[in-house]
């Protein structure tokens, strides 16, 4: 009993470090957001709390702009990649061919090529389409940089799904589209909600794409946060306040949502 | 009303053929077996007269009508899977009533079929549940209840009690054969279980790497096997092989001579052999019978007594492991010589490419 209690022990400690560790810099910000900027750059713990800073961003920015295009642009993005991603995962799943392996690694490897290099020929053609500064153009950004991901892991969901099960659904009369909708889809739904969860997180804290495309009218809130970065490093404060009020809805959200997304993260490691 | 035909029926998959040329015909209401080995390739041709297998060249018709090309939905028929394939999200009256929902029938009508099948199947208390809430004999019949709902032309059954235990599996077959008997459809089924195909089949259909090697009622199968293939794998315990010469060819049959020099007539006919020619003679474990003057001599390696029936292992010339069974309990000892004969209309004799000589006469069950 005694070895399982230090076992258990060392676990719980080692737990609340990493968590802790992890924790450490969004408290440190959520923090900093309620300091005036003078205590800001100074480590003191005790500190006058004032919303001072939050006031100043809201005075110089409009945050409600920027959080809308910031919903309605990881929405966009990941039903549209998901809208792509669910009927290619059910061909690859179910019918596959000698080239499904390859085209799935294929599509992974564009996930390690660095984006900037493509960010000139990318920027042009924005330019030339007029997709520049726009929701539209972002939104495909960002259902194409997800889709990758998106398609894994789909594929690994509907790879659990047993055959037999749609071939008695085509026994049964089912077309491919009610096979999709009637079996597929409640069969995989936790595996599809968690899908849509992350890639809904990675189009929200998503930065490079935002920062390059867009300037003001569909800014999401990473370029919000950008505007309040100064090269000198001034502002913690407010830069802290315009953090924390961007992480802020996704981190409400994803804590709703933890269970499905750690049972999604984690479905098919377990059997 | 259904009847099949299947012309040619072959299957590739690039260049490895599993089926290889299938020609058969299903009467209606007949009740046909698919049996084989494992990898024989009897699911496939299932699946392929299903339509979920598309079928690479040949004919299969239905009622006279060619239905290569019609999807599975469209063929008339309905198949219980092995895993029962149940809709996992679905109540039990929702799993069978699916396949009407999407052929929008109108919901009091689907209703009515759902509970006449569930009377039939006894599941009325069961409607409401979900497959994962119902033991595996109930999974079965509600696999079988999706089937009957759609009231198809063919049943289709892929080793449907292989996953059910010993005694349920017993009780599921008797009540597929009641089934048969009362809806008095078409049905194909597959199975490596020879207990299940002697039992339910009006025709077996044995298979073995892609082609068929016999098609007969089950007696037929049994008193007349094709050749040796067919021999082995139709009965149980196995037929026992003994390699033979032949010593003469008369009108009372072939005369062979045992691995021990005992001479023996099986009424076979012989045309075309020569003295000499080596032969395989099958010996059925339930045609032997204990003879102290009998032709083959023995020693008892091994007894199994299951009550009724005793299973001795015996090691004769040319045969290291003869099984033989007898009726009720032999007193037989390990160890001890024992002496047996045969009835020589019990008695097969297969050529060296493994083909059975023709009998002289046909079993009297046998038409």
């Amino acid at each position: 009993m005694t070895d399982s209690l230090t076992k258990r022990l060392v676990i719980a400690i080692l737990g609340w470090t990493v968590a802790l560790l992890l924790f450490f810099p969004i408290f440190w910000m959520v923090l900093t957001s309620f300091k005036s900027e003078t205590d800001a750059i100074t480590a003191r713990l005790a500190f006058a709390p004032t919303l001072a800073a939050y006031g100043e961003v809201f005075a110089r920015a409009n945050y409600l702009a920027f959080a809308l295009n910031s919903v309605v642009i990881s929405v966009g993005g990941s039903v549209l990649a998901l809208a792509f991603a669910i009927p290619a995962a059910y061909s690859m799943a179910f019918h596959p061919t000698q080239r499904t392996r390859g085209t799935l690694l294929w599509m992974l490897s564009t996930k390690m090529l660095p984006p900037v290099g493509v960010l000139v020929p990318i920027y042009l053609l924005f330019r030339t389409t007029h997709l520049l500064d726009t929701r539209t153009g972002l939104i495909l950004i960002y259902a194409l940089m997800n889709l990758p991901i998106v398609v894994w892991m789909l594929f690994t969901f509907y790879k659990e799904v047993p055959h037999e099960i749609l071939e008695a659904g085509r026994m049964d009369g089912a077309n491919t589209w009610a096979e999709v909708w009637h079996l597929l889809m409640p069969l995989t739904l936790p595996g599809v909600a968690s899908t849509g969860l992350l890639s809904l997180i990675l189009c929200w804290n998503e930065a490079f794409w935002s920062l390059n495309l867009t300037s003001s009218s569909a800014a999401p809130l990473t370029t919000f946060i950008a505007s309040f970065s100064s090269p000198e490093g001034l502002f913690f404060a407010k830069l802290s306040a315009a953090s924390t009020m961007a992480v802020a809805p996704i981190l409400i959200f994803g804590w709703f949502s933890q269970k499905q997304l750690v049972q999604g993260l984690t479905f098919g490691a377990v059997k | 009303m259904a009847t099949l035909t299947l012309r040619n029926i072959k299957k590739a998959y690039g260049a490895a053929e599993v089926i290889k040329g299938i020609d058969l015909d299903i009467e209606d209401r007949e009740f046909v077996v698919f049996v084989g080995p494992s990898g024989c390739g009897k699911s496939t041709l299932l699946r392929m007269i299903a339509g979920l297998e598309p079928i690479t060249s040949g004919d299969l018709s239905i009622d006279g009508k060619r239905v290569n090309e019609v999807g599975p939905a469209d063929r008339g028929l309905a198949m219980v899977f092995q895993s029962y394939a149940l809709y996992p999200h679905m109540t039990v009256a929702q799993n069978m009533g699916f396949a009407l929902r999407l052929a929008k029938v109108p919901k009091a009508e689907r209703d009515a079929k759902v509970a006449e099948a569930a009377r039939i199947l006894q599941l009325g208390p069961y409607l409401e549940r979900r497959p994962k809430d119902l033991s595996g004999g109930q999974r079965q019949r509600v696999a079988i209840g999706r089937a009957i709902v759609r009231a198809p032309k063919v049943f289709l059954f892929d080793e449907p009690l292989s996953n059910l235990d010993a005694a349920l599996r017993g009780q599921t077959r008797i009540e597929i054969a009641k089934l048969h008997e009362e809806l008095a459809v078409t049905m194909i089924y597959v199975t490596h279980d020879q207990i299940e195909a002697m039992t339910l089949a009006d025709k077996i259909v044995v298979l073995q790497a892609g082609r068929i090697e016999q098609v007969g009622s089950p007696l037929e199968l049994y008193h007349h096997p094709a050749n040796i293939f067919v021999a082995g794998f139709i009965g149980s315990p196995r037929m026992n092989m003994l390699p033979v010469a032949v010593d003469g060819v008369s009108a009372a049959g072939v005369s062979v001579r045992l691995p021990s020099g005992v001479a023996l007539t099986i009424p076979c006919s012989g045309a075309g052999l020569s003295a000499g020619s080596a032969l395989t003679l099958g010996i059925r474990p339930e045609a032997l019978r204990p003879d102290e003057n009998g032709p083959i001599a023995g020693t008892v390696k091994l007894v199994e007594r299951l009550g009724g029936l005793t299973l001795l292992h015996v090691e004769t010339e040319g045969i290291e492991d003869m099984i033989v069974q007898l009726e009720g309990l032999s007193l037989v000892d390990l160890h001890q010589q024992v002496r047996f004969s045969a009835d020589g209309a019990a008695l097969h004799l297969f050529d060296q490419a493994g083909q059975a000589l023709p009998a002289l006469a046909r079993h009297s069950l046998v038409a």
